[in-house]
């Protein structure tokens, strides 16, 4: 989570204070990566070691300083709305190495491990969806956040869904005498 | 488990077949729906999803246990009866295919008060209303061809509701619309619950079940699992909500 450019664009506009940074970044994004105000500063401080913004007159009564982008700040800003995010930077998923190595415990019952999976990434999908479903439909920058959110659970229970099929049919596969209905389709 | 659910199965279970072609597609089942609920059922196909969506409408009868429509059994019902409730008590919303196409949205959505035995001018009036409740009211006049998929999948929700109905049986009923359209049918069935419907709901979507209070899980002819919507938040969205 870029922390350091989410902070140059809100300061594109013009200049602001470090608090009223930390508030718009968490109106925008609806909360759901909160800051806690001394990750602001030292992000601001970094920013104005690399000269990519600066401090913007004298501080005020209570030693409050307003940042403002340098022209090489705006530089770094644009260069990064130019920029798609790469996918491979992703950690090691948990997740997959959980449910490869439970596919091969002794013991271990993986459809049990995916089903736990499934119900965790259900709830939460239905739980972003109410939130969703309280956003008004013009907040766009809310919506797009809460959409990511969603999209990325959904992407979660697709594949769990999968795997669920996979393992199912991988049983039915070992034990001949269970039958699987074949009576679906409906319309 | 809920008081008075206007849908309730009752350790549902359905086979085809005998002998050597036996075939359990369902077994065991118990679900309730209540007025207000939306339910989605999940599960691979042929997991038994369609078979329990079936049972639940009445349009196939359970080889065990019962299904409730209302608080009424369907298993002593004649034939007869049993269509009546099926046309009074229970609304479906299906893929596609919903809407007689000869008929415009509001002879569709007034089609079934009709059979009701309610005057025509009244029936006229209570589809008009029924239009503008779901903001609709401007394709009245208008045959299915004439409307967008996702037009006519809200017209759908309107008849399957119209009058004293509070069941509706919703299969994939966005499964051939986008994702933006999908979306605007699923907060009408939303919005429906809230305002009192029973809906039970099967989509492949993920997305589109996390509109539901309860998500229930469904292989190999069994209820396995399900979600409830208070469970807690992954995230805080303390400033969504």
């Amino acid at each position: 989570m870029s922390i350091k450019h989410g902070l140059l664009a809100l300061l594109a506009p013009g200049p602001k204070y470090g608090y009223q940074l930390k508030a718009e970044f968490e109106a925008t994004t609806g909360s759901a990566w909160p800051l806690n105000i001394g990750q602001v500063y030292s992000t601001l401080q970094r920013l104005e070691k690399g000269g990519q913004i600066e401090a913007d007159g004298v501080p005020d009564d209570d030693g409050r300083v307003v940042y403002a982008l340098t022209p090489a700040g705006r530089e770094e800003l644009a260069g990064w709305f130019r920029s798609p995010i790469a996918q491979e930077s992703r950690p090691r998923d948990e997740l997959a190495i959980k449910l490869a190595m439970a596919v091969n415990t002794p013991g271990v019952e993986a459809r049990e491990v995916v089903q736990a999976q499934r119900r965790q990434a259900m709830s939460s999908l239905q739980s972003l969806t109410r939130a969703k479903a309280t956003v008004p439909e013009d907040d766009l920058a809310r919506v797009m956040v809460v959409d990511s959110l969603i999209f990325a659970v959904e992407a979660e229970v697709s594949w769990l869904d999968r795997c669920e099929a996979r393992l199912r049919k991988a049983r039915t596969a070992q034990t001949p005498d269970v039958k699987t209905p074949e009576k679906e389709a409906v319309q | 488990m809920t008081a008075n659910p206007v849908l309730e199965l009752r350790n549902a279970g359905k086979v085809y077949g005998e002998g050597e072609t036996l075939v359990t597609a369902l077994h065991g089942a118990a679900l309730t729906v209540a007025a207000g609920e939306l339910v989605a059922v999940r599960g691979s196909s042929g997991s038994g999803k369609s078979t329990l969506l079936h049972l639940a409408g009445g349009l196939d009868a359970p080889s065990t246990g019962d299904v409730l429509v209302e608080g009424q059994a369907l298993s002593g019902m004649s034939r007869k009866e049993l269509a009546r409730l099926r046309r009074r008590s229970i609304g479906y919303v299906f893929q596609d295919l919903n809407l007689v196409p000869s008929l415009t949205a509001a002879e569709n959505i007034a089609l079934p008060r009709e059979l009701d035995g309610t005057h025509a001018a009244e029936a006229r009036i209570e589809a008009l209303a029924a239009l503008e409740e779901i903001g609709l009211r401007e394709v009245a006049d208008r045959f299915p061809d004439e409307m967008s998929g996702g037009q006519q999948q809200r017209v759908a929700i309107a008849r399957a509701l119209i009058g004293p109905r509070r069941l509706v049986l919703a299969d994939e009923p966005t499964g051939a619309l986008d994702s933006e359209t999908g979306e605007g049918v699923m907060r009408l069935l939303r919005a429906r619950c809230d305002a009192g419907a029973a809906c039970l709901l099967v989509t492949h979507e993920p997305r589109h079940s996390a509109w539901a209070d309860r998500v229930v899980f469904i292989s190999d002819g069994a209820i396995i699992d399900e979600t409830t919507a208070d469970a807690p938040a992954v995230l805080d969205l303390g400033a969504l909500t």
